[in-house]
């Protein structure tokens, strides 16, 4: 049996609006998923510490706020900086396209923006982990 | 085409039968259940000729950047026809930051005006007389704070304050049940909104210093009448609060005032805010003994759903918003904002907040519908979906009572979680095709791009010098001692209005304000319920 994809799905910065995360995080979980919700108003800081003792493949970050280019640079830096660069990290929210492009430059995995389809957001964590990633 | 299980249910889930006639209501006396417009329990209005005597208050929530920016939006909008304003304030202002505090990093002026002090609040409304102008407020946790800025604000302009008209929106519990920008914990402003409440009655008699909202519990993904049930009992819980201060129900009922959605299902929503008015006025009545006719008349603002907006197509969203529009109308709402067409994307521009204003002015001079109350009284089926939202409304209620109120009902968890189960439910009807979504799930196409409104660093920048200037500039041993002063406020029982007002008087910031209510307080971390 291939170990599950574990996946922490983060909501950084002051907003509260946390109806996407909760339903992503739910979704996972449902397609077989490990899924660690880490709650509301973290800071970077917060999420990769969080993410380096529950040992995930993926962050998965939700932000609605329009602060998306102060945060999430952030958290690919401090993975680098902790050498976890192999966590794949995945944006939720309202991202503007050429945020997105921008954002997947600097080492973002995947950009979904409103109207995303849980099964692709699904599909693309499958894909991108490896169903085979298993034995470690 | 696959038939589809949702087709026959409302956007909530309720079924709907294949034909209402006399049956549906039958042993039902609809002279009482909805006697006509202005007659408790004011089921078909509160007014008997409705919007022929008034028609509502057109109120846009608008907000960005700078105050110096909202406030020209302001000035751009009351030129084209609005009647009312309404302030979007910014994250960090909404969580009681200044937009020097690190964790604003990135957020000042991003979902609202950036207002840091009281410095910040007489340049939002400069030129604007506010004796003449309503003003609401989008605040909840440091509401008590904003509410101070704005009444010195009034104070200077020489405006009395028994003249202000307007509304706070104020209401935290809200807030831990969908929004989440809590500060502090349940109890702990549950004393600060009772402390408004109380001031307001002795001061503002003509302005609403609370609007209980079920806008955000809608929002959040839950169903109408959680949407409706849970609001009413939020409603109830202020009540009993004020009344445990030592207010009389009659004084403080009549300012107490809703928010409630307006979402896509036409004839759901228009149930939903007769049943509101229906409830309030029994609960008004016979829960609390009021018996003043204005205590029990329940008035509410609409807000079109935000979150029925798509970024697909998003020109389908002026359609969307103008159908919400009218069932608010078709409702009885007092004041209606109208979402404009880009707001999946951005907070909107100038020509798309001016589309969703034009909107509401065709409805109110061209469509007919303010011609007469509640022109779809009678109706059998919605007569029928009327009571049948009171009903399972009740059930609501009921069992939150029997949780010992909604303190201990949000301790526990048990809206949050209702509303996350209510919203996966139709996430997924979404994901399977059984719910439409045009644009998004079917008839996909390519969108015409948007022009869409852009907050840079510059605001936050901005923000950060002014605030650096007034710290030098002021007197700052008159903000410590005012500062002082309300800590040793909050730590006893007596009023903090009084003391806020000095503070902001003294030019003290909101953080230094809220860090002073903090350090008394203490700060609110929700256990999270998927």
């Amino acid at each position: 049996m291939p170990y599950p994809i574990r996946v922490l799905v983060a909501k950084p910065g002051l907003d509260g609006h946390d109806r996407g995360a909760k339903i992503i995080a739910r979704a996972l979980r449902d397609a077989g998923m490990e899924v660690i919700y880490t709650g509301l108003r973290q800071t970077p800081e917060m999420i990769v510490n969080a993410a380096l003792q529950e040992d995930v493949q993926v962050i998965g970050l939700s932000i609605l706020s329009g602060a998306h280019n102060a945060i999430v640079p952030r958290v690919l830096q401090l993975l680098r900086e902790k050498d976890m660069g192999d966590v794949r990290v995945i944006v939720g929210g309202i991202i503007p396209d050429e945020d997105a492009a921008a954002l997947k430059r600097q080492g973002v995995a995947a950009v979904f923006q409103p109207g995303a389809s849980l099964d692709a957001i699904v599909g693309f964590i499958r894909q991108d982990v490896g169903e085979g990633h298993a034995l470690r | 085409m696959k038939t589809a299980e949702c087709q026959f249910t409302t956007i909530s889930g309720v079924p709907i039968e294949a034909l209402y006639g006399p049956e549906a209501l039958q042993g039902v006396d609809l002279a009482h259940e909805a006697p006509p417009p202005g007659e408790f329990p004011y089921t078909r209005g509160i007014h008997r000729d409705m919007y022929r005597g008034k028609l509502w208050t057109m109120r846009q929530f608008s907000g960005f950047a700078t105050p110096e920016e909202t406030n020209r939006r302001y000035h751009y909008l009351l030129a084209q026809g609005q009647t009312g304003l309404s302030v979007a304030f910014d994250l960090p202002t909404l969580m009681g930051y200044d937009a020097d505090h690190p964790l604003a990093e990135g957020e000042v002026g991003k979902c609202g005006a950036a207002i840091s002090s009281l410095e910040d609040m007489e340049i939002l409304f400069h030129g604007i007389p506010l004796g003449d102008v309503t003003v609401s407020m989008t605040i909840n946790s440091p509401a008590a704070v904003l509410w101070a800025m704005y009444l010195v604000v009034a104070e200077q302009q020489g405006v009395d304050w028994t003249l202000l008209s307007g509304t706070l929106q104020n209401d935290i519990l809200k807030e831990y049940i969908a929004q989440k920008e809590y500060i502090f914990p349940p109890r702990q402003s549950m004393r600060l909104v009772t402390d408004t409440i109380e001031f307001g009655a002795r001061h503002t008699p003509r302005f609403n210093p609370i609007s209980i909202s079920g806008y955000h519990i809608r929002e959040a993904g839950s169903t109408a009448v959680q949407e409706l049930a849970f609001t009413l009992r939020d409603g109830m819980e202020y009540v009993d609060w004020a009344l445990e201060r030592g207010l009389k129900i009659d004084e403080f009922a009549p300012r107490l005032s809703f928010f409630f959605n307006a979402h896509s299902d036409f004839f759901e929503e228009i149930a939903k805010y007769r049943a509101a008015r229906k409830i309030w006025a029994h609960a008004m009545r016979e829960r609390y003994g009021a018996s003043s006719e204005r205590s029990m008349k329940l008035r509410f603002h609409a807000q079109t759903a935000g979150c029925s907006l798509t970024w697909q197509q998003p020109y389908n969203n002026v359609v969307r918003t103008a159908l919400q529009a009218m069932a608010a109308v078709l409702g009885g709402a007092q004041s209606l904002h109208t979402n404009s067409l880009d707001e999946a994307y951005a907070l909107p521009g100038e020509q798309a907040v001016t589309i969703a204003l034009r909107t509401q002015q065709v409805l109110a001079y061209e469509s007919g519908v303010t011609r007469t109350p509640d022109p779809l009284g009678g109706s059998y089926f919605l007569e029928k979906l009327t009571l049948d939202t009171e009903a399972a409304t009740n059930q609501y209620i009921r069992r939150i009572d029997e949780m010992g109120g909604m303190v201990p009902a949000i301790e526990a968890g048990f809206p949050q979680s209702e509303i996350a189960t209510a919203s996966y439910r139709y996430q997924c009807e979404v994901e399977s095709g059984e719910r439409t979504i045009v644009g998004v799930n079917r008839f996909q196409s390519v969108g015409q791009p948007i022009e869409l409104l852009q907050i840079d660093e510059t605001s936050a920048r901005h923000q950060r010098e002014k605030l650096a200037a007034l710290r030098a500039r002021r007197d700052n041993i008159q903000v410590r001692r005012t500062l002082d002063a309300l800590q040793r406020a909050a730590e006893g029982a007596e009023n903090t209005m009084p003391r806020l007002l000095d503070a902001v008087r003294a030019y003290a910031t909101l953080g230094e304000i809220c860090d002073s209510l903090r350090a008394v307080f203490g700060t609110y971390q929700e256990t999270t319920h998927l």
